[in-house]
């Protein structure tokens, strides 16, 4: 039972870290499309892991019920696809509207 | 073990107010709009944390409800920002 | 296997049955039936959306996706660690800059794929799809993850060997 909550807390302590990279990403990169860089690919797989570790102590905590690990594989699954699609959208309209790209050596945005 | 839950819960709501900071100043709405979806994805997060801190399953199925309001609704923005209006 | 329009119409009920027993839970025969009925008229309104056309060798083209799936994964674990490793640097090593490139896919769910795999992928991100020549506009972070992109060209060929729509 100790080695089952081990991997979970690693499982919880991993996506805590990718969630807080993801956000410190959002407030240190100097503009917009290096912004969605860090948001769109960190956020994902942080979010992805700590649901997939409560998903590993659901199923040796409660073994009576299988429907409810299917529903959050169901909401990892969701997520995986969703959020790089919203973020080729808003990188999308970005680029058509004309928000200019940064280069090396210019001021922040 | 429940403690453990509610020291990640508190830890993502301090990430979702390192995010705020971006709304407020972000130049621009497009940052704002990116701000506002990742606050979105760690609420989902948050839900399924405290669905299993304070022990009710219900809120499993909030989470996966607001994933997809927040999926759309970032679409729908892009989609006029992009255009200037929803219809062609 | 089967015709294209057909598989749709079934795989599309499939779909839908299977989230109507998930998202419930209850088996008793009253929910049951409502779900298969409902099911039925789900399908019916919408059951060209998920298969286009008809296009052939559905069944062997869902098999190969399942099996492009772990090396997805792995690319994702690597392109966090690379952004990691970006992010908490004291000096941000990052050079954007914008790559254009054309493919052979000409398929909408096989150019999907590929948009999805290059912004899951380390320091990438899909700007603009055309479809009518497979053009992709890429947003790379810096010059390595472009170059790997733009002159290995390893994803574009794992992902037309899935699709099986190679060069023309």
């Amino acid at each position: 039972m100790v080695i089952i909550h081990g991997i979970v807390v690693a499982f919880l302590g991993a996506g805590l870290f990718f969630t807080f990279v993801g956000s410190i990403g959002l407030l240190r990169f100097p503009d917009f499309y290096t912004r969605l860089h860090a948001t769109g690919k960190c956020d994902t797989l942080g979010g992805g892991l700590i649901i997939l570790g409560l998903l590993l102590y659901h199923l040796f905590q409660y073994p009576g019920t299988p429907l409810v690990p299917a529903k959050l594989l169901f909401l990892v699954l969701f997520v995986f696809i969703a959020n790089p699609t919203a973020t080729h959208a808003l990188m999308k309209a970005a680029y058509k509207t004309g928000v200019k790209p940064w280069c090396l050596g210019e001021r922040r945005q | 073990m429940v403690f453990i839950f509610l020291v990640t819960g508190l830890l993502i709501a301090v990430a979702i107010g390192l995010s705020l900071y971006r709304v407020v100043a972000g130049p621009g709405v497009f940052n704002r709009t990116a701000a506002v979806n990742v606050i979105g994805t760690k609420t989902i997060i948050l839900l399924v944390v405290l669905g299993y801190y304070c022990e009710r399953p219900y809120f499993f199925d909030i989470a996966l409800l607001y994933a997809m309001i927040n999926f759309i609704g970032t679409l729908v923005f892009a989609k006029y920002l992009e255009r200037g209006n929803l219809w062609s | 296997m089967m015709e294209g329009r057909k598989f749709g119409i079934v795989l599309t009920f499939c779909i839908m049955a299977l989230f109507w027993v998930l998202l419930s839970g209850m088996f008793d025969a009253f929910h049951l039936i409502s779900g298969l009925i409902c099911c039925s008229i789900v399908t019916f309104l919408s059951h060209d959306l998920l298969v286009k056309g008809r296009s052939q060798k559905q069944f062997l083209k869902s098999i190969r996706l399942a099996l492009y799936i772990p090396w997805e994964f792995w690319q994702i674990v690597l392109a966090n660690i690379d952004v990691a490793y970006r992010v908490l640097h004291p000096r941000m090593p990052i050079d954007p800059l914008i790559i254009e490139f054309e493919t052979s896919l000409r398929g909408e769910f096989s150019l999907v794929t590929l948009a999805n795999s290059i912004t899951l992928t380390p320091g990438t991100i899909t700007i603009l799809v055309e479809p009518e020549r497979g053009k992709f506009w890429v947003h790379a972070i810096a010059k390595e993850p472009g170059d790997a992109l733009l002159v290995d060209q390893t994803m574009q060929k794992k992902v037309a060997d899935v699709f099986m729509e190679w060069e023309r």
